[in-house]
């Protein structure tokens, strides 16, 4: 049926497993957690010029958990899309602790949508514990919100490079996050829902967070093996916090190696090849045999050629 | 002589104890068949006969995801496809108990490989794709298997230019595969924009409960969305909601009704008449041609062009020639 068959599994397994170090895990969970880290509009700061933050979706609200904003990226206008949280008690509050509204995801749209028109590539950097979960946020749905965010993201004629700095929290987290290229910084996280959520909901303890944690490898090196994002981009020693103008500049270079090779493709394939990448993801039985494990040999390359 | 020897006498104490008497449990665990609402209590021939609602005060149970099918599909119009998927283990994960050991249970419990199946049918005699999800099935939890077999019946409905009906039930992505599982919500939006590139529509039943990663995907896209009443339709559920804001929550929290009014669902149709509706649907979206399909036959002539050109792609890409969307089964 297949010629390329998958390498077997159990190889994927043994290795996820002897690495699945507890308390590394745990540390990188606070790690990617840390106050100190840069934040959207840190790295807005440091990697753009000109740069004029953009508010409002139009429809009667400003959310403060997603800034947007476009500045001038090493020769091309940019637009920037990202969760921003707060440093001190005030600042959290006014971000809401970088959980965002529906109107929120449709400030996002809102701003793809001028990109796509305008012609500016979209960097989005995602870092959020999740939407936020609220009575009114539900009755504005908070779901559709979610779903016609990553939508809109398929169809960008733009390029797209989706960056996980932080925390990359849950469904509020992946509604930014359906871009050609995604990139998640070295001690970054990215999951499903939080070790907290987990387990409380699997181990009906919340105290179990660490095991939780282990259980489920939100660090970039596992959703680099499972082929979720496409590079995982250094940090300084000590991480993003111990030098942000340095966390910065590396962020930047993976940006622009990203946004070049996805320039040099065609424009009326991005949106097949974007839509074909994600249609990829999982991993399955089918027949008894393995489908979907990943080969290493892809970093920033192409997507295979139509036949 | 033996009568003699006076025996010792053996004392024997006869310990008489009473088991605990059976108290009834705080909240009594009903029998799966006893209305929650009313407590009347059905056989289960009465209750599937009754479509899973209540006689008496029109409380709706669950429905399983073949049952679903019984209810909604023509008979014998039904052929299933991507039967042959089951979850692997991709993160070795165990919590209280192996991923593994669940999905076993799971499977002897719904006698399926995986909470969602799908297949094409004709439905009040409109031909269209049919995928229906079991909540008995980890929760109806959505993984690669559930994200696959949603795709791929998404993208047989495209290429043949028939609507995509889905019956969601699920608690959201499945955490015993985390990051694979989140990714599912992308791959099942990525399915549904071809859908929608392609003209076809798409009609997305979310039945009780419809949470978490699966409600905020593919769920809240279809072009026409209805639920049931009194079913769960949230994004985060009560609980969580309750413990993040501290607020006391509105009694209709995230119920059908509550959606309707806030302009999230476009109708509550009571279990009875679903399938009238979505024949309706499926008969307005096909211009009020009323056009029976020949049991097993071709419903439409495939649209032209873009559709077949972006499956050609998706298929010639790594992983992606893994399987054929060769219809039905």
């Amino acid at each position: 049926m297949n010629s390329r068959l998958p390498t077997p599994f159990r190889g994927l397994r043994r290795r996820l497993a002897e690495r699945a170090a507890e308390s590394d895990i745990w540390d990188a969970v606070q790690l990617a957690r840390d106050d100190g880290r840069p934040y959207t509009l840190d790295y807005a700061e440091w990697l753009v010029d000109d740069w004029i933050e953009v508010h409002g979706d139009r429809a009667g609200t400003d959310d403060h958990a997603i800034v947007t904003g476009i500045g001038s990226f090493r020769g091309r206008t940019i637009a920037i899309v990202g969760h921003q949280k707060g440093r001190d008690l005030k600042e959290r509050a006014y971000r809401n602790f970088g959980m965002a509204q529906p109107q929120g995801y449709a400030k996002a749209r809102r701003v793809f949508a001028l990109a796509d028109r305008l012609g500016f590539p979209v960097v989005t950097m995602i870092d959020t514990p999740g939407a936020y979960p609220g009575v009114e946020a539900e009755q504005a749905g908070q779901a559709a919100a979610i779903a016609q965010s990553m939508l809109a993201m398929t169809r960008l004629r733009v390029p797209t490079v989706a960056c996980v700095i932080g925390e990359g929290g849950s469904g509020g987290a992946l509604a930014i996050g359906v871009a050609d290229r995604v990139l998640m910084l070295e001690h970054s996280i990215y999951s499903v829902i939080s070790p907290e959520g987990c387990a409380s909901i699997l181990w009906r303890d919340v105290n179990q967070r660490r095991k939780a944690a282990a259980a489920f490898k939100p660090t970039a090196r596992f959703s680099y093996e499972l082929g979720v994002v496409d590079t995982v981009v250094g940090e300084p020693s000590g991480g993003a916090h111990k030098d942000h103008e340095r966390a910065a500049r590396m962020l930047g270079d993976a940006i622009g190696v990203a946004l070049d090779s996805i320039e040099a493709e065609p424009v009326e394939q991005r949106r097949a090849a974007r839509r074909a990448k994600f249609r990829r993801m999982g991993v399955w039985l089918e027949d008894g045999v393995v489908v979907g494990e990943k080969e290493h040999d892809h970093e920033l390359a192409a997507p295979a050629p139509a036949e | 002589m033996a009568s003699q020897e006076e025996p010792e006498n053996i004392q024997v104490e006869v310990e008489r104890e009473e088991s605990p008497r059976e108290q009834p449990p705080a909240r009594a665990k009903l029998h799966p068949n006893t209305c929650p609402v009313c407590k009347s209590h059905y056989r289960e021939d009465e209750l599937r006969a009754a479509l899973r609602v209540c006689t008496v005060c029109g409380h709706h149970f669950p429905v399983g995801a073949e049952e679903r099918v019984e209810q909604l599909a023509d008979p014998g119009s039904f052929r299933g496809m991507a039967d042959d998927l089951r979850s692997a283990d991709p993160l070795a994960f165990t919590d209280l108990r192996p991923y593994t050991e669940r999905l076993s249970e799971a499977e002897v419990a719904t006698g399926l490989g995986d909470a969602l199946i799908a297949g094409t049918a004709t439905i009040a005699g409109m031909p269209c794709v049919l995928c229906t999800m079991d909540f008995a099935f980890m929760g109806g939890s959505m993984g690669s298997v559930v994200g696959e077999v949603f795709t791929r019946a998404s993208d047989v409905a495209a290429e043949r230019g028939i609507p995509l009906v889905s019956v969601t039930s699920s608690g959201g992505a499945r955490m015993q595969e985390n990051i694979l599982a989140l990714m599912q919500m992308a791959k099942t939006v990525c399915a549904v924009d071809l859908l929608q590139e392609s003209g076809v529509p798409y009609v997305s039943v979310v039945a009780h409960p419809t949470t978490g990663g699966v409600i905020a995907s593919f769920a809240a896209l279809g072009d026409f969305v209805v639920s049931e009443p009194g079913a769960l339709l949230s994004f985060a559920g009560p609980r969580v909601v309750q413990e993040t804001t501290r607020e006391t929550l509105p009694a209709d929290f995230g119920r059908a009704e509550s959606s309707l009014e806030h302009g999230l669902i476009d109708a509550v149709i009571a279990r009875p008449e679903l399938k009238g509706t979505l024949g309706q649907i499926l008969r307005l979206c096909a211009g009020g041609t009323l056009v029976p399909m020949e049991p097993g036959g071709d419903a439409v002539a495939p649209p032209p062009g873009i559709v077949q050109r972006v499956l050609r792609f998706l298929r010639s890409s790594p992983h992606g020639d893994a399987h054929t969307n060769g219809g039905p089964a």
